[in-house]
């Protein structure tokens, strides 16, 4: 895989300084230097500057989406896979509006993007020019940082500053919005800075790791929450470590599935709104709770003051403002996960924990997550096994959002770190697809495999082109319920089946339109043996849909109704 | 809001936030835009350039709140803000701008 750090070499340093460039050009030299390698986008007039600099870059793949928010997805795609900054493109007004669902996404998710945006003319912003929206007002709230940038030699520092802001502590998008006169401008380049790279993080209190050795010892009912931070610091191994090592119950986020093998004997899997009666009964009993890197959503905690509620708690969080945001904590460490649990994993004892182990064994025998036809490859469970046992843990799993994601979540033996890429906390219909292209850009050794509906594939479906156009090895598995599946089942459950606006009346011929756009399409429904099929779809190269009705009224369950605490789940 | 008695009881809850800020166009929309998107009022905001200019100084009055603590520390990670300190309803900077406020 082509990792930034082994690019440096590459460059030839024959070029000689001081150069005559212009704006557009130090962009495109920066990116290089960068270690970037592919980008996403579309142009238009306000971006054009950068794009001719781009046609003349041997080193620079563009990939031309067919929307700016599937271009966001793809490189959030890329940045999700290899926990790198990756980077999207745009030109002004809607070019840089189309955007924003990705990177807001990419704030929501904490994943490292740098966005970059043409503006109008300096002279011309605030006159509403032609295609001008104020892209650095839009993205102030749904970046970590952003930037107008007002000439052509602050590019030098800040697109470096901005990939290292986007990478350093908790990761984060950052948008550099530049004007075309800027894109144009020539100046001298004497010097090339350093590509810009993570920070240090300071390393976590000594005394507060001992304290929370010694909480951690202590405890009767510990559990370990391990949430997507883990995933960033690149922190699984250690995290399974120490829940081994102090005999940890762990449960995960749905960021952090695959940082414990689902299959461990320690795992609970995923907590929360869709998580198994065994695990919400258990959280409900532990009495410590040790939260690493994860943010206490609401999605994870139902009603807060109902979670964990006999718990002590120890958040490690890179990010000081995560603790004490939702729960107060007893120990609040900030600093790096993978840090943290470096220091904490020696100050460990290895307790028998005989009872509470024993305990949470009788809660999954008890109240196991049940999977209905899971051997049925015509119902959802059934799919998604199917489709796994097809596959290795080499694989890539993308979602879109809704009951097929909560399905895929539960039911996928997820066992590595960045396997699964998904969209957490926006929860983005139409991230699926164009993100597993962007992974299987940033990793064309493995098969990325996109579970996603009928209602999500229609929000990016233009980047079907892309896909057949990138040949990218891609598989898209469309289970379609010919409905808003979530939004219907919570119309049944909770609005007294009063079912309106989630049934879809008219629905696309899948196969046809995947056909239609250049990707191969095969439909489960007409295949007599849909594993054998599965198989053979799965083993091709090159991108492939593979569309499977399921029934309307199948339920993600167990559920927690929203804003109820999570021992009051319905069915499972 | 005029009589004594009511600025006294206000001033019991009220605190007193100094930021130091690079000085460029923008930074305030940063600072700002987490208050508002909380629908948490700012009572009071003034902002000067300090020294060379390179830098400035927000000076924020701001009701007491359950969410305080949280709000400083996100002010405390925007990258345009160089340090925040907290000062008690007291502090003189508004006191004596309230002559201009009559």
């Amino acid at each position: 895989m082509p990792k930034a750090a082994v690019y440096f070499e590459e460059i030839p340093l024959s070029q000689q300084t001081p150069e005559t460039l212009t704006g557009a050009q130090i962009v495109v030299r920066l990116l290089e230097r960068q270690g970037i390698r592919t980008l996403t986008g579309i142009p238009g007039g306000a971006i054009l500057p950068i794009y001719d600099a781009l046609s003349k870059s041997a080193l620079l793949h563009h990939v031309l989406a067919r929307h700016e928010q599937g271009g966001g997805f793809m490189a959030q795609g890329m940045a999700r896979a290899t926990g790198l900054p990756a980077v999207c493109m745009a030109s002004s007004g809607p070019g840089a509006t189309n955007l924003l669902t990705a990177i807001a996404d990419a704030k929501l998710d904490s994943i490292p993007l740098v966005a970059i945006t043409g503006q109008v003319p300096k002279p011309m912003i605030g006159t509403d020019a032609f295609q001008e929206v104020d892209t650095y007002g839009l993205s102030i709230p749904i970046t970590k940082h952003n930037f107008l940038v007002g000439s052509a030699d602050e590019l030098l520092s800040i697109i470096p500053r901005a990939f290292c802001i986007a990478a350093s502590g908790r990761p984060g998008p950052v948008l550099i919005d530049i004007p075309k006169d800027v894109q144009n401008q020539l100046v001298e380049v004497d010097e090339w800075p350093e590509p810009g790279r993570a920070d240090r993080v300071p390393a976590p209190a000594a005394e507060l790791i001992e304290a929370a050795a010694a909480m951690i010892n202590a405890a009767a009912r510990p559990i370990l929450y391990l949430g997507g931070g883990v995933v960033h610091s690149g922190a699984s191994g250690a995290a399974v470590a120490l829940a081994e090592k102090a005999r940890l119950p762990t449960v995960m986020t749905l960021m952090a599935l695959g940082a414990m093998p689902v299959d461990h004997p320690l795992s609970l899997g995923m907590l929360g709104m869709h998580g198994a009666r065994c695990t919400n009964l258990a959280l409900d009993e532990c009495d410590l709770l040790i939260a690493v890197g994860a943010r206490f959503d609401d999605r994870a905690t139902g009603k807060v003051a109902g979670f964990c509620p006999q718990a002590k708690i120890i958040h490690i969080d890179i990010d000081p403002s995560e603790l004490d945001k939702i729960k107060t904590a007893h120990i609040g460490i900030a600093g790096d996960v993978g840090a943290a649990l470096a220091m904490l994993l020696p100050a460990i004892e290895t307790p028998a924990r005989a009872s509470w182990l024993a305990r949470v064994t009788t809660l999954k025998a008890e109240h196991p997550l049940r999977m209905p036809g899971i051997d049925d490859p015509r119902t959802p469970y059934g799919l998604i096994r199917a489709v796994a046992d097809c596959l290795d843990d080499q694989a890539t799993i993308t979602t879109d959002v809704g009951q097929h994601q909560m399905w895929v979540a539960q039911a996928y033996p997820l066992r590595r770190s960045r396997q699964w890429l998904t969209s957490g906390g926006l929860g983005t219909m139409g991230f699926g697809m164009p993100a597993a292209i962007g992974a299987a850009l940033a990793e064309p050794q493995r098969t990325v495999v996109c579970f996603t509906g009928d209602g999500s594939i229609l929000m990016n479906i233009q980047e079907l082109v892309t896909a057949a156009e990138e040949d990218v090895n891609v598989k898209i598995v469309l289970m379609n319920n010919a409905s808003l599946g979530l939004v219907f089942q919570q119309q049944t459950l909770f609005y007294g089946e009063r079912i309106y606006a989630s049934r879809f009346k008219g629905m696309p011929d899948f196969v046809r339109v995947a056909e239609g756009f250049g990707v191969p399409a095969i439909d489960l429904d007409r295949e007599s043996d849909p594993p054998a099929a599965l198989a053979r779809a799965l083993s091709s190269s090159g991108p492939m849909l593979i569309h499977a009705s399921i029934a309307m009224h199948e339920q993600v369950l167990p559920m927690v109704p929203p804003g109820a605490a999570n021992k009051e789940m319905i069915g499972g | 809001m005029n009589s004594i008695a009511s600025t006294e009881n206000q001033a019991l809850s009220r605190t007193v936030l100094e930021l130091d800020v690079n000085n460029h166009a923008g930074v305030m929309s940063h600072v700002v835009g987490l208050f508002s998107r909380r629908a948490y009022n700012v009572e009071g905001i003034l902002v000067m350039p300090v020294g060379s200019g390179v830098t400035s100084r927000i000076w924020l009055l701001v009701n007491e709140d359950e969410r305080l603590d949280q709000m400083v520390k996100q002010i405390e990670k925007l990258e345009d803000v160089l340090a925040v300190r907290r000062h008690g309803a007291e502090h003189e900077v508004f006191v004596r701008l309230e002559e201009f406020f009559r």
